[in-house]
């Protein structure tokens, strides 16, 4: 498969991950599109790393994963606390930081 | 002319500053008392005996030397803008001998006078008595206006602090503040007419300045107006009509004092400085006849004032007013030796009058002369000392005080002001009958009521007698001086009929009751309604003061309330509103933000792609 087909998945999944992000009001879903977006950008390292032949590329994707468990882990973990004190995850709702 | 040492006036001026820096910085020994007023009455009599020194080794010399030790001082780019040093003639050497005499006196009087009061605050008041001293002294050595207006503004805080002592009273806060205030109103003009002066002639040292007045080559446009601004000063230090105001009001302070401020310094400083300038007053005849004017009707006004005013010690205070109208008028008339010497005596005598007085107040506890009585016979020496200087002040033969009037009559006729001779003559008719009015009324006459007391103590009474002796002797060494003035010989008579006349009447008036004080009064009506509300002076200083200056000030504050805060406040209402319509850009959604995000990078995605 050419280079442009994986490229065209990662755009897909990127976009998907975005949308994700913007429509869905549940705090866990937003995380949940950030993780798609995340990927995407794995599967646009991984592909260039194999069809350029450059290792660097697969060693970025490992640490973007770790990093990326750690992300989670801090988001989730917010999300439990938000949870515990407005007893809400919606998004809508947590507008603490409105001006 | 003589000349003095330059070193030994240094000394004079170090002496009290340096015990007032000793008082004032040295908490222990301030807060203790007695011990400060024994370092300050020491530095006082050392200074004393340096300004007796100081005259006793001074060399004669021709009249055209310069008489002032300078150092450069204000450095600027085209030399130094200003000096500072002493200046030490015959006059300043006078002055000096006369500060530190009447200031060690009243220093030794307060011991005893202020016995009574707490240990810190008499700390306080001999700070405050040997800072006033050093002031005074830098202004009689002071070698040019700059010099001289610095020590004229520190005499008038001295004199501030002085006469507020006992600032838990209010009249006394009052007084002192009003003082401060009046004086001020004159120093304005003498600043503003100094710093004119500088800008003409380009320095503030006398030395040039009168070298180059008696050579007529002092070229300056507008003097007279500049040389009244410099009067101005003078009218304010020395209560000239219309600010006088003030110094009848001073009397609140501690009764030595007020002796200090109307004997040696304070009052004595416009005096000086308009003696002291007289080779640039003399260029500028229109305001010496000015001084000379105001002087002698500041003398008559005063006198008539002080005819009806029942306190002792007001009564002190507008003949003191009076006779600084003398001296200005004979400032005024261009005999400054004139002014001088009867400063000089009146300082001595007038001292003598206001520490008697004290005395008298001490012993009656009252300040109202009709409720005293007898006390020549309880107390003769203080009685005897205080007729001594109240003859010299009336002008008797062959006290001190006629001598010095009479030079200065003398000096008005030769200057053929016949109006301001003729107030000058009559204020001295007046001067004897209020004075012997006061003798009378607190030394003779009936007692009232019973006020056993013992003797004055000592320091008290025996400052006294030395101011009374010294008094005599000067009236002696008068009398055996050459006389070589130009008068008629009729103005002794006249001068001598004049004292005689008032004394008589004060004796029909109040020691035998011949003439009833009230059908005086009667006769007198009109100027006895306006003296005993001062002429009004004081309603119209207060009407000025709240309708002119208290209006400017509410006009001031609705400018600064409205204009200036209205300016800043609208600028303020437009930022907070300003911010008010940008904050609803934040919801603090956060998916709003990632729009923004995502917008954001679109945006940047279309410009890359065109650019």
């Amino acid at each position: 498969m050419p280079l442009s087909a994986y490229l065209v998945l990662a755009a897909l999944v990127f976009a998907i991950g975005l949308f994700g992000v913007l429509t869905r009001r549940n705090a866990v879903g937003i995380l949940l599109g950030i993780e798609l977006m995340l990927n995407a950008v794995n599967i646009n390292l991984v592909a260039f790393a194999r069809f350029r032949a450059d290792l660097a590329g697969l060693i970025f994707t490992l640490f973007t994963i770790a990093i990326t468990v750690a992300e989670v882990a801090v988001g989730l973990a917010i999300v439990i606390v938000i949870f515990r004190v407005r007893r809400t995850i919606e998004a809508d709702h947590l507008d603490l930081l409105r001006g | 002319m003589r000349l003095g040492s330059p070193e030994l006036a240094v000394l004079v001026l170090a002496l009290p500053f340096v015990s007032f820096l000793l008082i004032g910085l040295i908490r222990p020994l301030r807060r203790s008392g007695r011990p400060a007023a024994a370092v300050s009455i020491a530095a006082m009599a050392g200074a004393l005996i340096a300004a007796a020194a100081m005259s006793w080794q001074s060399i004669g010399v021709a009249a055209g030397l310069d008489p002032s030790v300078l150092w450069s001082w204000l450095p600027a780019d085209g030399g130094p803008m200003a000096s500072v040093g002493v200046w030490v003639d015959d006059m300043a050497m006078q002055m000096c001998a006369l500060v530190t005499l009447i200031s060690l006196l009243v220093q030794i009087y307060s011991w005893s006078y202020l016995a009574d009061e707490p240990p810190p605050s008499l700390g306080r008041y001999y700070a405050y008595q040997s800072l006033f001293a050093f002031s005074m002294l830098g202004l009689v050595l002071s070698p040019g206006f700059l010099q001289m207006f610095v020590f004229w503004e520190l005499v008038g805080l001295c004199s501030y602090l002085l006469i507020g002592y006992w600032y838990d009273r209010p009249s006394a806060a009052r007084a002192a503040v009003k003082a401060f205030w009046i004086t001020k109103l004159g120093d304005v003009g003498f600043v503003a007419g100094i710093v004119m002066l500088w800008a003409a002639a380009g320095t503030f040292d006398f030395w040039p300045l009168f070298q180059a007045a008696q050579a007529g080559a002092l070229n300056v446009d507008g003097l007279a107006t500049i040389m009244f601004l410099i009067y101005l000063g003078a009218v304010g230090k020395s209560a000239q009509f219309p600010l006088h105001i003030w110094l009848p009001d001073a009397m609140e302070g501690p009764t030595p004092v007020s002796a200090l401020i109307h004997a040696a310094t304070m009052v004595t400083a416009g005096v000086y400085m308009v003696a002291r300038a007289h080779p640039l007053f003399e260029l500028v005849p229109s305001v010496l006849t000015l001084i000379a004017w105001v002087g002698a009707f500041t003398a008559l006004l005063a006198a008539t004032m002080a005819c009806v005013e029942r306190d002792i010690k007001r009564v002190l205070a507008y003949s003191t007013v009076s006779q600084l109208g003398y001296m200005m008028a004979a400032n005024g008339a261009g005999a400054p030796d004139a002014a001088l010497s009867h400063l000089t005596t009146h300082g001595v005598f007038k001292a003598l009058l206001f520490l008697g007085a004290g005395i008298v107040i001490h012993h009656f506890h009252t300040n109202d002369v009709f409720r005293m009585g007898g006390l020549f016979v309880r107390q003769p020496w203080v009685g005897s000392a205080f007729v001594v200087a109240t003859l010299a002040l009336a002008g008797v033969w062959p006290l001190p005080g006629f001598f010095s009037k009479e030079a200065v009559l003398a000096a008005v006729l030769h200057a053929r002001l016949s109006v301001p001779f003729l107030m000058l003559v009559a204020t001295s008719v007046l001067t004897a009958f209020y004075m012997f009015r006061v003798v009378f009324l607190a030394f003779f006459g009936h007692p009232h009521g019973h006020h056993e007391h013992g003797a004055p103590p000592f320091a008290m009474d025996a400052v006294c007698r030395a101011l009374a002796l010294l008094t005599l002797v000067l009236g002696l060494r008068a009398v055996f001086a050459e006389h070589h003035g130009e008068a008629p010989a009729w103005l002794p008579a006249i001068s001598l009929a004049a004292a005689f006349a008032g004394i008589a009447l004060a004796w029909a008036a109040y020691q035998r009751g011949i003439i009833e004080p009230a059908r005086l009064a009667v006769a007198l009506a009109p100027i006895d309604f306006l003296a005993r509300r001062r002429y009004f002076l004081d309603a119209i200083f207060t009407g000025i003061y709240r309708f002119v200056l208290l209006g400017f000030s509410r006009v001031v504050g609705w400018v600064d309330r409205y204009v200036v805060d209205g300016v800043l406040n609208a600028l303020s209402a437009a930022a907070m509103h300003t911010g008010d319509r940008l904050r609803r850009l934040q919801s603090g959604r956060a998916q709003d933000y990632v729009y923004g995000v995502v917008l954001g990078v679109l945006l940047l995605l279309v410009w890359a792609q065109l650019g």
